[in-house]
């Protein structure tokens, strides 16, 4: 019970050390905060007239069915964010010192996911905080936002682990920094921006599998049309399924560092 | 202007191209993001062209210079990360000591940020070509290439005129976000017409909506002088400004 109490302390004072650093460095508040909001207040104004095309789902405007898009960028750079900064760890020698401690090693890991799954709760918090400043409604009230925040920050969780396995595998920070582009491709592939069948073609075949579809529109449903389940449903499978997939790469990625060392 | 002026600008433009050959890694992020937006913005909002308004049915086509652009703008603001890394570690201490006039160092930079600017330009446009974008016709590809230039050489001394006066890497989301919203808060993803209210009226006072609007002419019709002057005054108000800006910040850099 003690060692478990012990590895909660770590994940906790580890965690509250990846917020601050966030915090203090504004170069990874930029991504995290600054260029989401940039881009949902452009976008919202550039093609907020989409609500007008043939066969858009009904919305109160375009800013609320955005802003599940806005958060899913935001929590997926976060994650981005931790992955480079556990890299960084690495390099430092850091993160030797902590796997050097008696303490779990994946207490280690998870602390650094902890803190950015708080980040990813702040940025889903910051977002909603944003849409009802500029007029948008939340459908399903506080229990909808509370369900979206949740469903946010698990997935902040679960795509952090994939930024954290390859942190743990390649150790050089250089390497999880090349992997924000990709963010942006997996986004755009995604219906984060737009209704699937009003996308065009290969993007809306590749949209309708891509599990961050499922994560977005589960975030989406309690903002744009209330609690309704099913999905907020098909949602926490889809994280569930990417917690499990990046569970399990970072498991054995932090079983390669520590045999390299 | 001196000769031996030209010969510390030609070496600064020299510089960032060996960097370029050596690194060949660092240009890729400034080819990459364009391309990525401009791939992901075209099919997502593809459908856009649908609206009552969009005088064109090719969303590519009506993309394409905002890419472009936004290609020159990272481009220039990676001038003035590189100047922060520069005085940070004090390479740039070691140029101010030397001879060569404040404004040389500067030009020198602008100038390479210009000429660096083609290479996102080219693969956006070869990717634009590539899924159906239309031929802007020789005199509209002159015109993008020239408007990329001048643009790159706006967002270096912008992002130049940050690092002078910050002197820290920390600044680059500044420099970046800053020519992100001055690119995209245009008419960038629709006509002017089409866009919502608050964005329309920044779109209006915005000088880089004439720039976006020139440099898309040939895509979607017809280059014409009509269109192409006002562009040219918008930048060369912009260069003069912010240029001004860096110069300022060069002479109050000591050493």
């Amino acid at each position: 019970m003690s060692g478990l109490a012990t590895n909660l302390r770590v994940v906790a004072a580890l965690g509250a050390r990846s917020v601050r650093q966030t915090f203090r460095r504004p170069q990874l508040m930029a991504p995290i905060i600054v260029f989401p909001t940039l881009l949902l207040a452009i976008q919202t104004g550039g093609a907020g007239a989409a609500v007008d095309l043939p066969g858009f789902p009904p919305v109160q405007s375009f800013l609320q069915f955005m802003l599940a898009g806005a958060i899913m960028q935001s929590l997926m750079l976060a994650a981005n964010s931790g992955g480079i900064a556990l890299a960084v760890d690495i390099e430092m020698g850091f993160t030797d010192r902590l796997f050097a401690a008696p303490i779990s090693r994946y207490a280690v890991v998870l602390g650094r996911l902890a803190g950015t799954a708080a980040l990813g709760l702040a940025s889903a918090l910051w977002f909603l905080v944003v849409g009802l400043i500029f007029g948008a409604e939340i459908a399903g009230g506080v229990p909808g936002a509370l369900v979206a925040i949740a469903l946010a920050t698990a997935a902040t969780v679960a795509i952090g682990g994939l930024g954290a396995s390859v942190a743990l595998r390649t150790g050089q920070a250089s390497i999880v920094q090349g992997m924000f582009p990709l963010v942006f491709v997996v986004l755009f592939l995604s219906t984060a921006f737009f209704p699937e069948g009003l996308m065009v073609e290969p993007a809306q075949t590749i949209a309708k599998y891509n599990p961050l579809s499922f994560v977005v529109e589960g975030i989406r449903e309690p903002i744009v049309t209330g609690l309704n389940g099913t999905d907020v449903l098909d949602a926490v499978l889809a994280i569930l399924g990417i917690a499990a997939f990046s569970l399990l790469l970072s498991a054995r990625a932090l079983r390669h560092r520590l045999k390299v060392g | 202007m001196r000769r031996q002026d030209i010969g510390t600008i030609l070496a600064l433009v020299d510089r960032s191209k060996n960097e370029l050959l050596r690194v060949p890694g660092a240009a890729i992020p400034g080819v990459l993001a364009p391309t990525i937006f401009f791939l992901g913005l075209n099919g997502v909002f593809g459908s856009l062209t649908q609206l009552t308004g969009f005088t064109t049915d090719s969303y590519a086509s009506f993309l394409v210079p905002v890419s472009v652009l936004q290609g020159a703008g990272f481009t220039g603001a990676a001038t003035g990360v590189n100047l922060a890394r520069d005085i940070e570690q004090g390479w740039l201490d070691r140029l101010l000591v030397s001879p060569a006039p404040r404004w040389v160092l500067l030009s020198g930079m602008v100038l390479a940020a210009s000429l660096r600017a083609f290479i996102p330009a080219s693969a956006v446009l070869l990717v634009g070509f590539g899924i159906g974008a239309h031929w802007p016709g020789l005199d509209g590809l002159v015109l993008t290439y020239a408007m990329v230039a001048v643009t790159a050489a706006v967002a270096a001394c912008y992002a130049s005129a940050l690092a002078l006066r910050y002197k820290s890497q920390s600044a680059a989301p500044l420099m970046q976000a800053g020519m992100l919203a001055l690119i995209l808060m245009t008419t960038a993803y629709a006509p002017m017409e089409l866009l919502q209210g608050w964005l329309q009226d920044i779109a209006r006072l915005n000088p880089m909506t004439l720039v976006v609007d020139a440099v898309r002419q040939g895509f979607i019709g017809t280059v014409t002088w009509e269109e192409t002057w006002p562009a040219i005054v918008a930048l060369a108000g912009m260069l003069a400004t912010v240029g001004a800006l860096s110069l300022r910040g060069m002479r109050r850099t000591a050493v």
